[in-house]
C-alpha cells in the first residue's frame, strides 16, 4: 500500500499535467465567452509544456552546461523543444486575441451564444 | 550545387517570400513575389519528383548534422507526389488571386495576404517534406497560424467567428499531436521517421506507445475533419476569400492526411495500426458516415461553397476509406485522390471565385441563368462537378475505381456497394447547381454580367483541364500512386 502511495506520489508532476490538460480542456469547451477559451486553451497548452520538461528530468542532473566536477546532466532537448512550443503557443494566444477583439468590433459581443444568435436573424 | 540543396530551397523560397512580400508593399509588387515563389516551388518540387522516381528516396540533411540528431529532410514517393500537389496548387491559385483578391478587399494591406499565404504554402510544403516529428508540428503551427489569418480575410463578419472555431479546434488537434510526440520521445529517444520507426518495431507494444498512437491518430483526424471532428471546416472554407478557398480546400486537409498515412504506415507499421489496434475498422466506419452524412447535407446547402465544403468532407471520408483498406490498391486509390480532389475541388472552388467576382454572392438563387451569361465559369464548374460523382473520362472516376477494386481485394463487397451509392448523392448536388445555372432565367438586369476577367478563367480551367486529362491518361498520377502504397505496405509489414 505504501509503495503504491509512493509512486503516485513520486509522479506527481504528471498528476499536475493530466489535471491542468483536463481543467483546460474543459474550459475551452463548456465556456461561452470567447476569451475564456483562449485562456483555456494555454492551460491545455501549459500541460504539455510540464510534461516535456518532466520526460527532459534526471534524477540528480543538473542544468546542461559542460562544468568540472559534474557527471549527470538533464536531457536538454525537451527544453529546447518546449521553447519552440512556447512560442507556438504565443503567437497562437495573440492571433486569437486580435480574433476576439475584431469579433468584438463586429458583434459588440464576445459571447459565444449571443454571437450565433446574431447570425441567425437574417 | 544547387540541385544538391534544392529540398532545402524547397522550402526557403516562399519563406523568404514572405518578408519580401512585407517589404514591398506594394500590392501588385507584393503578388509578383507571391507568383515567382511559388512557381519556383513548384519547378523544385517537379524536380525533385523526377529524382526520386530516377534514383529513389532522398535523404537531406539540413546544415550538414546527419539524423537522427540533426533534421532530416526525406523525400520518397509518397511525399514527392505530396509536394507536387501543394506547389501545384499554388502555382495556379496565385495568378488567380490578383483579381480576385483586389476586388474583395479592395486596396487595403493587400501585400500582408500574400505575406500570409507565402507563409501558409511553406507551412504545407514544410509538413510534406520533413522527415522529423517535432518539425513537422513546427510546419504545422506555420501553416494552421497563417491559415486562420487567410480565413479570417473573408469579407463576411462570420469569416472571423469560422477563423476563431477553426483556431481553437485546430491548436487542440496540434497540442494533441505534440502530447503524442512526446510520448514518442519519452519511449524511443528520438524523433526521426525513420529512426522512430525502427525503435517502435524493435520493442514490445506498451503503454506509453499505446498512448501515443491515439493522440497522434486523434490530432490529425481533427486537422483533416475527419467525420465527426470536421465543424471547423464547413464555416472556413464557406466564409473564406475565394481564393483561400480553393487554395486551403486544394492542399491543407490532403496534407494532414499525408501526414496520417506517413504516421499509420511508416512510423507505427501495420502490425500496430491495424493490428492491436482495431483502426482500420473505426476508420472505415466514420469514413462511410462521412461520405453519407456530408454528401446529404450538401444536397440542402444553398450557398454553394458551403455545398463544397460539405462535399469536400465527404471526399475525405473516400482518402480515409482507402487508407483503411490498408492493401496496394485501396492505398493507391486514397494517394491518386488526394491528387484527384485536389485538382477538382480546388477548380470548382476557383470557378466560384469567378462567379462572385460578377456577382458578389454564390447563394443558389443569385446563380440563376449563369449558365448564359458566364458559359466558360459555369462548365468549369459542371466539368467539376462530373469529376466529384465519379464519372468516366474524369480524375474522379479513376480514383474510385481504384477504391471499388481495393474493397472487391479486401473482401468488403458491401463497401463498393456504398461508394457507388454515395456517388449518386453527388449527382444531386451538383444537378442542383446545372439546374439553377441552365434552366433557369437569367437576371433581368444583366449589367455587370459579363464572363470573368481572362486570369481569373486561365487558372480554373488550368485545374479543371488537368483533372480531366489525369481522368484519361493516369501514367504520372496512378504509377507514382502505386509506387508510393507498394513501398508503404513493403517498409509497413
Amino acid at each position: 500500500m505504501s509503495g503504491f502511495i509512493d509512486e503516485a506520489l513520486g509522479l506527481y508532476n504528471y498528476w499536475i499535467v493530466v489535471f491542468l490538460m483536463m481543467a483546460g480542456f474543459y474550459i475551452v469547451v463548456a465556456h461561452d465567452n470567447l476569451i475564456k477559451k483562449i485562456v483555456g486553451l494555454n492551460i491545455f497548452q501549459a500541460s504539455v509544456f510540464v510534461l516535456y520538461i518532466s520526460f527532459g528530468k534526471i534524477t540528480g542532473g543538473t542544468a546542461p552546461i559542460i562544468a568540472e566536477g559534474i557527471k549527470i546532466y538533464s536531457n536538454p532537448l525537451p527544453h529546447v523543444l518546449i521553447l519552440t512550443a512556447i512560442v507556438v503557443g504565443v503567437a497562437t494566444t495573440a492571433l486569437g486575441l486580435a480574433l476576439v477583439v475584431r469579433i468584438n468590433d463586429a458583434y459588440g459581443t464576445i459571447e459565444d451564444n449571443e454571437i450565433h444568435s446574431q447570425d441567425e436573424e437574417p | 550545387m544547387i540541385i544538391e540543396h534544392l529540398p532545402a530551397l524547397q522550402i526557403v523560397i516562399p519563406l523568404i517570400g514572405a518578408p519580401a512580400c512585407m517589404l514591398v508593399r506594394y500590392r501588385d509588387s507584393a503578388w509578383a513575389v507571391a507568383l515567382v515563389a511559388s512557381w519556383i516551388a513548384l519547378a523544385i518540387s517537379w524536380i525533385l519528383l523526377q529524382e526520386v522516381l530516377a534514383t529513389g528516396p532522398i535523404s537531406y540533411h539540413l546544415g550538414g548534422w546527419a539524423p537522427p540528431i540533426g533534421i532530416e529532410y526525406r523525400i520518397d514517393y509518397l511525399n514527392a507526389f505530396v509536394l507536387l500537389i501543394v506547389s501545384g496548387i499554388g502555382a495556379v491559385v496565385t495568378p488567380f488571386a490578383r483579381e480576385s483578391v483586389r476586388q474583395e478587399f479592395g486596396m487595403r494591406r493587400i501585400y500582408m495576404f500574400y505575406a500570409a499565404y507565402l507563409l501558409c504554402l511553406t507551412g504545407l510544403l514544410g509538413i510534406a517534406i520533413t522527415g522529423d516529428a517535432f518539425n513537422l508540428f513546427v510546419f504545422l503551427e506555420i501553416s494552421s497560424l497563417s491559415s486562420y489569418i487567410l480565413i479570417a480575410m473573408g469579407n463576411d463578419r462570420r469569416a472571423l467567428t469560422a477563423s476563431y472555431q477553426y483556431l481553437v479546434m485546430g491548436t487542440i488537434g496540434a497540442t494533441f499531436y505534440v502530447i503524442g510526440i512526446g510520448l514518442l520521445y519519452a519511449d524511443t529517444g528520438t524523433l526521426n521517421m525513420a529512426d522512430l520507426a525502427q525503435r517502435i518495431a524493435a520493442e514490445p507494444m506498451n503503454r506509453t506507445i499505446g498512448a501515443a498512437f491515439g493522440f497522434i491518430v486523434v490530432g490529425l483526424s481533427l486537422k483533416l475533419a475527419l467525420f465527426p471532428l470536421h465543424l471547423w471546416l464547413p464555416n472556413a472554407y464557406t466564409y473564406a476569400p475565394s481564393m483561400v478557398s480553393a487554395f486551403l480546400a486544394a492542399t491543407a486537409t490532403k496534407v494532414a492526411v499525408y501526414v496520417l498515412i506517413r504516421f499509420l504506415f511508416t512510423i507505427f507499421k501495420l502490425n500496430l495500426s491495424f493490428g492491436i489496434v482495431p483502426l482500420a475498422d473505426v476508420l472505415l466506419v466514420l469514413a462511410v458516415a462521412a461520405m453519407f452524412a456530408a454528401s446529404t447535407v450538401a444536397i440542402f446547402q444553398n450557398n454553394i461553397k458551403r455545398m463544397l465544403a460539405y462535399s469536400s468532407l465527404a471526399q475525405i471520408g473516400y482518402m480515409i476509406l482507402g487508407v483503411s483498406f490498408a492493401n496496394v490498391s485501396g492505398l493507391t486509390a486514397g494517394i491518386v485522390h488526394l491528387f484527384n480532389h485536389a485538382l477538382t475541388k480546388g477548380g470548382m472552388f476557383l470557378a466560384l471565385g469567378c462567379a462572385m467576382y460578377r456577382l458578389g454572392s454564390v447563394h443558389i438563387r443569385d446563380l440563376a441563368g449563369i449558365g448564359r451569361v458566364m458559359p466558360w465559369t459555369t462548365a468549369a464548374f459542371v466539368a467539376g462537378g462530373l469529376g466529384l460523382i465519379g464519372v468516366p473520362l474524369t480524375a474522379g472516376f479513376i480514383s474510385k475505381w481504384y477504391l471499388v477494386l481495393g474493397a472487391i481485394e479486401r473482401g468488403w463487397w458491401p463497401v463498393a456497394v456504398l461508394v457507388v451509392l454515395s456517388s449518386l448523392l453527388a449527382v444531386v448536388y451538383v444537378w442542383r447547381v446545372i439546374e439553377a445555372a441552365y434552366f433557369q432565367p437569367a437576371p433581368t438586369n444583366p449589367v455587370r454580367m459579363v464572363e470573368a476577367p481572362l486570369s481569373m478563367l486561365l487558372p480554373t480551367w488550368a485545374l479543371i483541364g488537368a483533372s480531366i486529362y489525369f481522368g484519361l491518361d493516369t501514367r504520372l498520377t496512378v504509377d507514382i500512386a502505386q509506387k508510393a502504397a507498394a513501398a508503404l505496405l513493403t517498409a509497413a509489414s
